[in-house]
């Protein structure tokens, strides 16, 4: 186990890190959904389309190359820029 | 009657290690002792816990922490278990016989060995031993501690929670930051002021945090602590420096004997990359701004472009010229001080002049130059340094002229009259108000030029370190410290 650090700052903000606001609705915004390359992860992804759209919301798909490996940057850089929420499908 | 030992038992501990030539020495002795004091004492072994081990009273100390507790230096050292100050350390036949006064052992203990050995150092104090010792014994730091996955790198980890100024920092782990506490006497509790802008306290530790994260020498301490104290002077106006649309930040000059003991470059490329107490501790008070006041670029510093020195400025000055007065002796300390002085100012604008010979040509030259500090048409807005490289000074100093000389020769040349620089003169609409057009108007305003010496010798090279435009008592001014 490697050696903690001792915190530089005035430690005024909470150790961790603070996730970014929650959308409060769906509607009118753009969700990402991300396929990670598993078999049968597009109709599952397909069935949440659906909802999402249903309630209002305008989706884009992605897909990583292989599910072994993370996400490309320039992919989650798009994502990030397109989008203002995503849903990753993490399993079989 | 009580069963309590009563005070006037002795009870002793005695340290040794096996890689001790003196310890092997007085085996023999040891064991004399163990058999004739029994449970009264106890006999700390700090490396090889076999060595003795047939003695009932050896007691394994290869993780140190008695010998660290006891403040042993020396092995073998005997004390008394009730007042470990009372000790004798090497073998000193003598000494070791007195010791053992009131006891069966005196005098004859020892008999047959050499009357004296010197001992040697004690575990406790070998290389990067006293800090782990003291981290395991003691641990001093109060700062929040973060725990690292053993998957995350320990940079980068740095660089994800946004402690650094884009450079890679030094990880700031606890042994690091004890071994940078020991470069001062200081407490690391001590509160040394609040760091704008979010006027968070800082202590010695905080401090020392970030003087590891900016790659100091734990000697480095006192310099960086005065260099804090020197930001916080009212009179620098650190707040309104660090969030200002312009350019400048915090310049460091260091004169006196500070500066040759921690080899602060005010020679070759004095203000250039290279060295490391230079690169290191102008670079702390950077980090400190950004970490404990929370000062970061984008959020409340909203410096247009900033310069190149927001990562570090920090420079000595040249004092071979003993005729020639520093910059804290113009501050008024003398050359046996060591003092810290900073200054809001930026990047460095060059005055070449090979030509000039005669200190009156020179001396324009450099007020020619001094006229572009700010805007070539404004006037007392902003202070600055003038750097004169050791060939310019020796200009002056051969031809007689002394620095109060210099400073009034180029004070004159820049007195202009307001119609000349006033808004719209030569179809420029910057310049001085209008109402100004018949006022004789001073480049700098009293005291608002500084003149100071760094650099090679070779190279007729000086320099321009210009100020912020909140220059003097509405802004900043150059402050000094002494350590």
């Amino acid at each position: 186990m490697q050696s903690p650090l001792l915190d530089p700052t005035s430690e005024l903000k909470p150790m961790s890190r603070e996730i970014l606001p929650r959308l409060t609705t769906l509607k009118d915004k753009t969700v990402g959904l991300i396929d990670i390359s598993k078999p049968r992860g597009k109709e599952f992804l397909d069935q949440v389309e659906l909802q999402l759209v249903s309630v209002g919301a305008t989706v884009l798909r992605y897909s990583k190359p292989t599910f072994a490996r993370t996400a490309p940057v320039e992919l989650k850089q798009q994502i990030s820029v397109e989008c203002d929420a995503v849903i990753q499908g993490l399993a079989d | 009657m009580s069963d309590e030992p009563s005070s006037d038992i002795r009870n002793y501990r005695l340290f040794i290690k096996k890689d001790c030539p003196t310890c092997e020495l007085i085996a023999s002795t040891i064991e004399e002792i163990s058999a004739a004091l029994g449970d009264r004492i106890k006999i700390f072994v700090q490396d090889d816990p076999s060595f003795l081990s047939h003695l009932p009273n050896i007691l394994d100390d290869s993780a140190l922490e008695s010998s660290y507790k006891e403040g042993i230096t020396i092995v073998p050292t005997m004390t008394l278990a009730n007042h470990p100050e009372v000790r004798v350390e090497g073998w000193d036949r003598a000494a070791w016989q007195e010791f053992f006064v009131g006891e069966h052992l005196f005098p004859t203990v020892g008999d047959g060995l050499p009357d004296h050995k010197p001992g040697c150092g004690s575990k406790t104090l070998d290389v990067g031993m006293p800090e782990k010792l003291k981290l395991r014994y003691e641990n001093p730091c109060e700062a929040r501690n973060i725990a690292l996955s053993d998957d995350e790198d320990d940079i980068e980890s740095c660089y994800e929670r946004g402690w650094t100024d884009g450079l890679p920092v030094v990880p700031p782990t606890p042994l690091r930051v004890i071994r940078m506490l020991a470069g001062t006497n200081r407490d690391p509790s001590d509160i040394i002021g609040n760091i704008p802008p979010d006027n968070a306290p800082i202590n010695i530790e905080k401090l020392a945090i970030n003087a590891v994260m900016a790659g100091c020498k734990p000697e480095y301490m006192p310099l960086v602590i005065a260099s804090v104290e020197a930001a916080l002077q009212d009179k620098f106006c650190m707040h309104g420096l660090l969030c200002t649309t312009y350019f400048s930040s915090p310049v460091m000059i260091i004169n006196g004997p500070v500066a040759r003991h921690l080899n602060i470059n005010s020679g070759v490329n004095a203000l250039g990359q290279g060295h490391r107490a230079n690169a290191t501790i102008g670079r702390t008070l950077q980090l400190i701004i950004r970490n404990v006041g929370g000062g970061v670029p984008g959020g409340i510093d909203r410096a247009v472009m900033g310069n190149p020195g927001k990562y570090t400025y920090c420079f000595a000055e040249d004092e071979s010229e003993k005729n020639w007065p520093t910059l804290a002796e113009d501050q008024g300390y003398d050359r046996s001080n060591s003092v810290i002085s900073l200054f809001a100012g930026e990047g460095l604008q060059p005055i070449l002049d090979q030509q000039s010979r005669s200190p009156d040509s020179l001396s324009k030259s450099m007020a020619n130059s001094l006229r572009a500090v700010v805007n070539t048409k404004l006037y007392g807005l902003a202070d600055a340094i003038l750097i004169v490289c050791p060939e310019h000074r020796r200009v002056f100093h051969q031809a007689g002229w002394t620095k109060a000389d210099l400073h009034e020769a180029i004070s004159k040349q820049l007195l202009m009259p307001g119609a000349a620089i006033v808004r719209g003169v030569d179809g420029i609409a910057e310049g001085m108000p209008e109402k100004l057009k018949d006022k004789t108007i001073a480049k700098f305003r009293s005291g608002g030029l500084h003149i100071v010496t760094t650099g090679g010798t070779a190279g007729m090279f000086s320099a321009i370190i210009s100020g912020w435009v909140a220059s003097g008592e509405r802004g900043s001014q150059l402050v000094s410290q002494i350590l």
